[in-house]
């Protein structure tokens, strides 16, 4: 029992929720921006497959891993400008497109994969991103192994939170992108065009949701195989309700579920004979349903999410 | 003085399919005037600003703003010239603050940071100027629909627009606000500004307009000093023959239909009705008069069986009970007429159709064994557009293609197309233009005159006194005993929307 206890004091512990929440930030990230213009992502689980195969095959190829990272990016966003194409514009069902976008994205991942690489037994690895450990922070005893010796992509994770937090809240830009998930009519009554600044919305969040999926072969499982992302895409959809559409709070909310992550897979080591381990891997999902109901029952909607915006009509 | 020209439209024309919206229309605007634009609902005045403010493309004619052409459709290039538009369904966000809702569109996309001290700064002058008080950092959805509209204005304002155009502007104000509005817009005249407002209601435009255009089926028919004319004139050519509403012939009711005795409704934790009792019989009109919120939702939601009594006890048609439910009002013949037509009253995105028949799509007239009989539906609500003058529709149209007065038309018809038992009309002709006031009241009277047991909760006087029998006010919840409606006169029944009755204090 004490075990179970030491656990949450282990710097590799919190190490580890770093690591495991980097891809659920990016994709949460990604999917916040899509729906503060209006538009829900169901997308982001195709999305973050592609994203995941790209930058493995890139670095595959022998280009770089920030290539990769790159490539994973522009991929994830010509999805989101499919999405953002048939449900701005031509007005689509969001939930019908996105599911369809995620069919095609990880179908078509697959064909390529097994395209370029016919056969395998084993799944081939690359060299993937090294601890990058933070001069002076990272010898701080405890901290300086749990928060200052991650992967760059890790880095970029937070720093990604902070910029995309400042522009929703600190320029025009990010008001007019909350504007027009509230009311794009009122947007378009101010002389801006509510269309595209949805379609370059779901575009930039697309491709953060990419780049969290290439952390996965990038930096922690080093090679790709097809159900890798395992619904991590739908948990960062449900993160952003948690986190009502707030950057800080989807941090906060990523970081919960890597915790009970984490936790649950040291666990599975700790506790002794009977336990099946799938009790452990439920864990996670059951304490965010619950996370879920307890934070979000007041959360703000914006208005206007899935309400597709035709000029002239009201 | 100068009187320049700010504002020149030139031979507009609109086409939505079949349907002339606006017919080679062309009006202008000197620099410090007051032009209403009257019309009735239907008329193309919305359309017709919508084209100046670049909502809509004409199919021909020009805009003309301080003698340059605005190129159509662009919202942008109208702002930039200097128009600012306050429309009849706000367009703010309700999340976000009043700062951010006026700052939306100010600023470059790129910038990297947001100038919300300058605004606010600026903000506050001209709330101040123009006496439009408001918290620039309170969440719009907090306001009240008159501060909501100060927001609307003080957006134009914000952009510098020097011709304000309001679309009917008053249809959501109560009395007291809609004056003070009309007392900002001659400060902005005065300022040098021009404003067009919109409207089919003549007693505001005689007393605010300098000018009026009148517009009927999409085309200018006269336009007049205000001064050089009245209402009855502006009546006439807005509605293109004289209407006169009916009034109410003598008429012996006959037995109690429907009985409430000191009814208590409690709603939300608050006691909504306090000791509520009334009586309306066969063949009779009991008007409810009062301000709007002292409770007249409640009532009207009791009588439609949405909520039942705390406490006291409701006879209708000889059974008591202190709960009405919507299932047994409709099978007892029950029409009721709803507060809120769109979201209460009719499916917006279902077709006249279905909404004709959705309350009775039980009977065989619509339905056998549970399928439905569109053919049968369909001619009744064929026989309904006619009968009841809904125009502009088929039974195929989506209902929210639907001007106000025609929906109404429409739900009036549905209920006293089989002459019912009782009939609860709330605020039946709440913006409703002249025309179809006039219908609506031809309507309940005829209704009343087949034999109909009807309760009108209404805030205008002039209709409660054509129509009723008898009166009775309500105030904080609380009815006034009934006074017939011959011994009323405007300052006692005044008098009584105020809570000051004989023989009790309300207050």
């Amino acid at each position: 029992m004490m075990e179970a206890v030491d656990i949450l004091f282990s710097a590799s512990l919190w190490g580890a929720v770093l690591r495991i929440a980097t891809p659920l930030i990016f994709g949460t990230l990604g999917a916040l921006i899509c729906e503060r213009s209006g538009v829900l992502n169901l997308g982001i689980e195709g999305i973050m497959t592609l994203g995941a195969m790209v930058a493995w095959m890139t670095v595959f190829q022998g280009g770089g891993l920030w290539t990769g990272l790159l490539v994973a990016a522009l991929c994830g966003g010509m999805f989101g400008l499919l999405h953002a194409v048939l449900t701005v514009p031509l007005g689509l069902s969001q939930h019908v497109t996105g599911l369809g976008i995620t069919l095609f994205a990880s179908s078509l991942t697959y064909y390529i994969y097994r395209l370029a690489l016919p056969v395998s037994s084993s799944p081939p690895t690359i060299e993937p991103f090294q601890p990058l450990a933070i001069p002076g922070l990272s010898d701080i005893p405890f901290f300086g192994e749990a928060l200052f010796s991650q992967t760059a992509p890790t880095y970029l994770a937070i720093l990604a939170i902070v910029v995309t937090a400042y522009i929703l809240i600190r320029t025009p830009l990010g008001l007019a992108i909350r504007m027009t998930g509230e009311n794009p009519h009122a947007v378009e009554a101010q002389g801006l065009n509510p269309t595209r600044i949805r379609i370059g919305a779901v575009v930039v969040g697309s491709a953060l949701m990419a780049i969290g999926g290439s952390f996965l072969t990038t930096a922690t499982f080093n090679s790709f195989f097809p159900t890798m992302v395992q619904g991590r895409g739908w948990v960062c959809i449900a993160l952003v309700v948690f986190a009502s559409w707030r950057p800080g709070k989807a941090l906060l909310g990523a970081l919960l579920f890597a915790l009970f992550d984490a936790y649950q897979l040291r666990l599975q080591h700790v506790v002794e004979g009977g336990v099946p381990y799938q009790l452990f891997l439920m864990v996670p999902y059951v304490l965010s349903i619950v996370a879920l109901i307890v934070m979000s029952r007041r959360a703000r909607v914006p208005q206007a999410l899935m309400a597709p915006y035709r000029k002239g009509e009201r | 003085m100068s009187r320049d020209t700010v504002l020149e439209l030139t031979e507009i024309t609109k086409r939505f399919g079949d349907l002339l919206a606006n017919d080679a229309i062309s009006l202008s605007l000197k620099q410090g005037e007051l032009l209403a634009l009257l019309g009735e609902n239907g008329a193309g005045k919305t359309t017709l600003m919508n084209i100046l403010f670049g909502h809509y493309t004409a199919d021909s004619g020009t805009v003309k703003v301080f003698g340059s052409e605005l190129p159509p459709g662009r919202p942008r290039m109208a702002i930039e010239a200097g128009v600012g538009m306050v429309h009849q369904h706000f367009t703010l966000a309700g999340n976000l603050s009043v700062l951010d809702n006026i700052m939306i569109g100010t600023e470059g996309l790129g910038q990297w940071r947001s100038g919300r001290r300058a605004a606010r700064n600026k903000l506050m002058v001209l709330a101040d100027r123009f006496g439009l008080g408001v918290d620039p950092e309170a969440l719009v959805s907090e306001l009240s629909v008159g501060e909501k509209q100060r927001v609307e204005i003080l957006k134009a304002l914000f952009r510098d627009a020097r011709i304000l155009i309001l679309d009917e502007p008053t249809a959501v104000l109560t009395q007291i606000e809609a004056a003070r509005l009309f007392e900002t817009l001659n400060a902005m005249t005065e300022d040098g500004l021009s404003v067009i407002f919109i409207s089919h209601k003549l007693a505001e435009v005689m007393t605010a307009s300098n000018r009026v255009v009148i517009l009927r089926a999409g085309a200018v028919v006269a336009e007049r000093n205000t001064a050089d004319t009245d209402r009855a004139e502006l009546a006439e050519l807005m509605v293109g023959r004289r209407v006169t509403r009916p009034v109410r012939e003598d008429q012996q009711p006959g037995d109690n239909v429907l009985d409430l005795a000191n009814v208590d409704v409690v709603e939300n934790g608050r006691k909504q009705l306090d000791d509520v009792s009334l009586t309306v019989r066969a063949g009779e009109i009991l008007g409810i008069i009062g301000v709007s919120g002292n409770g007249q939702s409640s009532l009207g939601r009791l009588t439609s069986g949405l909520v039942g009594a705390s406490s006291g006890q409701m006879t209708y048609d000889g059974t008591t009970t202190d709960r009405f439910t919507p299932r047994q009002l409709v099978a007892n013949a029950t029409g009721r007429i709803p507060e809120d037509r769109n979201t209460e009253g009719a499916v917006g995105e279902m077709s006249l159709w279905e909404n004709a028949v959705l309350e009775r799509i039980g009977d065989k007239r619509f339905s056998r064994h549970g399928i439905v009989d569109r053919n049968g539906c369909r001619a009744f609500t064929a026989d309904l557009i006619e009968r009841f003058d809904v125009r502009g529709a088929g039974p195929q149209t989506p209902t929210r293609q639907l001007s106000g007065g025609n929906m109404q038309k429409m739900i009036l018809g549905r209920n006293l197309a089989s002459v019912p038992k009782l009939v609860i009309a709330n605020q039946p002709t709440r913006g409703l233009d002249e025309g179809a006031i006039a219908a609506v009241h031809g309507e309940l009277l005829a209704a009343r005159k087949a034999g109909a047991a009807i309760v009108l909760i209404s805030e205008d006087l002039d209709e409660v006194v054509a129509l009723a029998d008898r009166i009775q006010a309500i105030f904080k919840g609380r009815l006034s005993a009934p006074i017939a409606a011959d011994d009323a006169d405007p300052q006692r029944i005044g008098l009584m929307m105020a809570g000051i009755w004989e023989g009790d204090h309300a207050a």
